[in-house]
């Protein structure tokens, strides 16, 4: 059987089903545009810092004895509140804001976020505003000597207390 | 010429030194002086910083009410932030332990660095607002049809990159602002977060976590941080800029020019009689030019209604220019640019705001962080961006307001726009939301369902309902866009003035309790 194209010369300019020279060079085109992507990527991985230089997330504090159950202690330097219970069960709250990162404003009745309104209770809980979640509880611990050790890096549920 | 030739060569020397004034004017403007119409031409076409502009433009383009001159206005902020921002780069330092000192030195210390600080800030303000008024123009116009589809995209791009560079300014003094922009900017670029936590995917994508370490350089604000914000404002976004002022400015030449009605030649006055000569007769048929130039050439058409670029667009962009300066030099000598407390990570301020062009967005943020931050403004620039390629319409192009419904269309879209903002924010002021009625209610509910998604949502019927009833897309458009800038401005006004200590409502900052 004598296909159509093969009874007539073809030259250069006559369109061909799977074009050699184009195929080619599309491949080399593809090919680079490809490298070219990887490339991105590999540039994209230099400013994806592999260290996190960061003070370290766990420090140490008194808390007084005398505290009052339900009135917040607040370390200097730390975006921390720290209660005692009813039993003197020490436990820590985060004050950093879950909806943007704001510190909020602690008093008895609860937290409060100056930057967009977000209002939690005393146990972290939301009451209002755009929060997504409650503030984060963080392990303390006790240490030999009668001081207190907070981990910010490690947050555990709602109501774990120590003590 | 021979005898020049036979004089000694000392001579010549003197001769041609005595030239040189003439002989480098020559080399630099080889068309000679601009006297004729043809010379003018040449002119223009010959200089590198003119030939960005045809040589002849037409005379519906040179009317005032065409542009109002504010796209040259964004430029001309632009320019003169870029000027002034590189003087500032002179004493800036990017350290957190230094940086606040350096802007109260460029302040107090630096010869007139106050002043160039406060253009620097001005000049940005007016950028933000130009290219605002600019994008309402071409809309209102009906500019962005075919075919400036493209360059309506390219102006949106812009548009961010402007807002990304006011961003990033107000980060580098590193004061209460600063700092506390970072941090919720930061936390805005996280914000994906709260809805993979809400999927529980976090823990194999998680987006937010990717940009925020990418902006940050760090899991806190830092001087990595800083840094990389100084970067982003002074070097990536800038270029960015650059490059695509260039495409724009490229395409409205490809694009032939200002869009005009079509009967424009016929609505434009007789022009004044002592204004240079318009082109009336048709010029002799260029046949090399057209066997490169598909379609019509401007040598081929009919006779044109236009007037030759120098002097009369040259003059009117200077003019725009020199009011540009104008105005930032007024306003750096009557308003200095802020600069609070240095930068406290324990305490934000109360109420911590953002300058005015954020505040729309921080009120949709105190809504939702991802939607406010995130999803609405994407679905704002997605629909934005949709409307040229939607609105396939000829009616009304070059024409303000132009198209059905027109001028009353926009009015009541105004007042849909406005009364619709209005009311569910004063709902929402007034009885709270979905967390304070059930406080069990899952994240996800919040962020599908929160004003600001149903505004965009009511604006998005709104324009659908128009559309159907003008059976116009351009309708449709015309009622989406007004809202968009309704709610736009609704929400930058409820956080400028109505919002105080905890983001809580106040009729007006004097009836903020004191600290």
């Amino acid at each position: 059987m004598t296909h159509p194209e093969s009874t007539q010369p073809t030259s250069r300019l006559d369109p061909e089903r799977v074009p050699r020279r184009d195929f080619l060079g599309l491949a080399a085109l593809w090919s680079s545009l490809a490298a070219g992507f990887v490339a991105l990527l590999g540039i994209l991985r230099l400013p994806k810092a592999a260290v996190l230089p960061a003070p370290s997330r766990k420090f140490r504090v008194e808390v007084p004895e005398s505290l009052a159950p339900g009135v917040p202690f607040e370390p200097a330097g730390r975006n921390v509140t720290l209660f005692r219970d009813q039993q003197g069960s020490v436990y820590a709250i985060s004050k950093v804001c879950t909806h943007l990162g704001c510190i909020v404003r602690t008093d008895p009745a609860g937290f409060h976020c100056p930057c967009h309104g977000s209002n939690f209770d005393s146990l972290g809980e939301v009451l209002k505003g755009p929060a997504p979640a409650p503030l984060a509880w963080f392990a303390v611990q006790r240490a030999s000597d009668g001081t207190w050790i907070v981990n910010e890096g490690q947050t555990v549920p709602q109501g774990t207390k120590e003590g | 010429m021979a005898t020049a030739e036979c004089r000694p060569a000392l001579a010549r020397f003197w001769a041609n030194l005595k030239a040189v004034p003439a002989l480098f004017r020559a080399s630099a403007f080889r068309a000679g002086s601009p006297v004729s119409d043809r010379s003018r031409s040449s002119f223009v076409f010959g200089n590198v910083f003119l030939h960005l502009h045809s040589v002849r433009v037409h005379r519906w383009t040179l009317r005032w009410a065409t542009t109002w001159g504010l796209g040259l206005i964004t430029l001309a902020a632009f320019l003169i932030a870029l000027l002034t921002g590189i003087l500032l780069m002179f004493y800036y330092k990017p350290y957190p332990a230094v940086a606040y000192d350096s802007i109260k030195d460029i302040h107090f210390v630096v010869p007139t660095g106050r002043f160039i600080r406060n253009i620097h800030r001005w000049s940005a303000n007016l950028m933000v607002v130009a290219v605002i008024l600019h994008m309402a123009r071409v809309f209102y116009t009906a500019s962005y049809r075919r075919p400036r589809e493209f360059n309506w995209v390219v102006g949106m791009v812009l548009l961010v990159l402007t807002l990304g560079l006011s961003f990033t300014g107000y980060l580098l003094p590193w004061d209460q602002l600063a700092y506390w922009a970072i941090t919720i900017g930061a936390n805005i670029a996280q914000s994906p977060r709260e809805v993979t936590d809400a999927l529980g995917l976090t823990a194999w994508f998680d987006l937010g976590g990717l940009q925020k370490l990418l902006l940050l350089g760090s899991d806190e604000v830092g001087e990595e941080a800083l840094i990389r914000f100084y970067l982003l404002h002074v070097m990536i976004l800038p270029i960015a800029l650059l490059m695509l002022l260039a495409v724009h400015f490229w395409r409205i030449r490809k694009d032939g020019g200002l869009a005009r009605p079509e009967d424009a030649d016929g609505r434009l006055p007789a022009p004044a009689r002592r204004l240079f000569p318009v082109f009336t007769q048709l010029p002799q048929k260029t046949y090399h030019l057209a066997a490169l130039v598909r379609g019509r050439t401007p040598a081929m058409g009919p006779p044109e209604n236009t007037l030759p670029s120098l002097p009369h667009l040259f003059y009117a962009e200077a003019g725009v220019l020199m009011l540009s300066v104008f105005i930032c030099l007024l306003l750096a000598l009557l308003s200095d640019a802020p600069l609070k407390e240095l930068a406290n990570p324990a305490v934000p301020e109360n109420p911590a705001k953002a300058p005015w062009y954020f505040l729309g967005l921080q009120e949709l943020v105190s809504h939702s962080a991802f939607m406010g931050g995130v999803g609405i403004p994407a679905l704002v620039m997605i629909g934005l961006g949709l409307i040229p390629f939607l609105d396939r319409e000829e009616r009304g192009t070059g024409d303000w307001f132009g198209g059905p419904g027109g001028a009353s269309l926009v009015v009541r879209a105004t007042a849909f726009g406005l009364g619709a903002c209005i009311l569910l924010e004063a709902f929402t002021i007034r009885f709270g939301w979905l967390r304070q009625w059930w406080p069990e209610v899952p994240q996800l509910a919040i962020t599908v369902a929160n004003p600001g998604t149903l505004l965009a949502l009511a604006y998005a019927w709104y324009s659908l309902w128009v559309m159907r009833r003008f059976d116009s897309t351009r309708a449709g458009a015309l009622a989406l866009f007004t809202c968009f800038l309704c709610g736009f401005v609704v929400l930058t006004v409820i956080g400028y003035h109505f919002r105080g200590p905890n983001w809580d409502f106040y009729w007006s900052p004097s009836q903020w309790p004191g600290h």
